[in-house]
């Protein structure tokens, strides 16, 4: 049943309200007393548009209607390194109502620069499971499966089927190719994002694009410059959050995102450079 | 003739950012890799005037070539 269908709910959040936001303490005992998921309390409110009091200094960039639409999409993070950490981080606080964690490894010493999720409590835990965790602390309302496994051209298209979106986490040109492919044939958007050392890439693939001419099969590992610069703290943060603010307009259907264009990070000689590629 | 090499990222490394050169007709765009001592499997991405392009590319008189390091991590 719809939560806006739960009789009473509307009226008890209209009540309560203040000045069009709803608070935590609220959403909590609507939820409670009607007997529906946080989730559907917020669903019901932004309804209305009333908005949970965590979005309020969102202010005029998302809207109630913006917000219900993120609520109601479910994304996939593929890798939760790296990149991932931090797709994981900004997707729950962006307010992603669902979301999907793949990752087959644990965390281990040699991530602690850089992966946003890998704490000295982390090491030896898997990584999809620091992540589900992490979610709930931010934001209760979103749901997370999460599956310690490594996404593959096997399991890509049942993992990934029913999501709005997926955000590229991975480590390796290989797999990413396998993830272009199988967003091809599921007309999924990607939001691919890669970095090596100071430098960076980030595009969008919708559906119906290719994006695998800027996959090349370089090397038989599939690996790029990172093996010889590796990965610094401050590269997968700027890369991720490029990644995010694709992937709200993406789903928000606003702005101009990086379709059929590849942005080039170098924070090295700090230049952006977009390049058209066909 | 003469075109316009730009390169990118760790490229630019004992080498230079963008420089006007000469290469004699019927060059290959795997030639100017191999003369700037590029190494193949390093390439992520090869531009000539904007539109990716091979190594067995022919360049023509005032092409623009552009050349990225393969960046593969997360």
């Amino acid at each position: 049943m719809e939560a806006s269908a739960v009789p009473g709910l509307p009226d008890f959040l209209l009540s309560r309200a203040e000045g069009g936001f709803f608070s935590w303490a609220v959403e909590r005992e609507a939820a409670a007393h009607f007997g529906t998921t946080l989730a559907g309390v917020e669903a019901a409110g932004l309804e209305l548009s009333l908005m949970p009091a965590r979005y309020r200094r969102n202010r005029e960039t998302l809207s109630a209607e913006d917000q219900l639409r993120l609520l109601r999409s479910r994304v996939a993070v593929v890798g939760c390194g790296g990149l991932g950490g931090y797709l994981i981080e900004e997707l729950a606080r962006l307010g992603i109502g669902n979301l999907l964690l793949l990752d087959p490894d644990v965390f281990e010493e040699h991530n602690l620069n850089r992966q946003l999720l890998c704490s000295m409590a982390a090491l030896g835990r898997p990584k999809v499971e620091v992540g589900l965790a992490r979610v709930a602390e931010i934001n209760p309302a979103a749901a997370v499966a999460a599956h310690r496994m490594a996404f593959s051209r096997d399991n890509g298209s049942a993992l990934l089927a029913g999501c709005s979106a997926v955000m590229d986490g991975l480590d390796n040109v290989l797999t990413r190719r396998a993830l272009v492919d199988v967003c091809r044939e599921l007309s999924l958007p990607l939001v691919y994002g890669a970095i090596a050392g100071w430098y960076g890439q980030v595009a969008v693939q919708m559906p119906g694009e290719d994006l695998t001419p800027l996959l090349r099969p370089a090397s038989a590992e599939g690996k790029g410059v990172e093996t010889v610069l590796g990965n610094p703290a401050f590269t997968p943060g700027v890369v991720a959050s490029l990644q995010v603010a694709e992937l709200a307009k993406v789903l928000l259907g606003r702005g101009k995102p990086l379709s059929k264009r590849v942005l080039f990070v170098n924070l090295f000689d700090m230049e952006f450079n977009e390049i058209p590629y066909e | 003739m003469e075109l316009t090499i730009r390169l990118f990222a760790t490229f630019r490394d004992g080498r230079f950012q963008s420089e006007k050169r000469e290469y004699p007709p019927e060059t290959l765009l795997g030639n100017i890799v191999d003369d700037l001592k590029l190494a193949r499997d390093e390439i992520g991405v090869m531009l000539v005037n904007g539109r990716h392009a091979s190594f067995e590319q022919k360049l023509a008189p005032g092409d623009a070539v552009s050349i990225f390091p393969q960046v593969g991590g997360g």
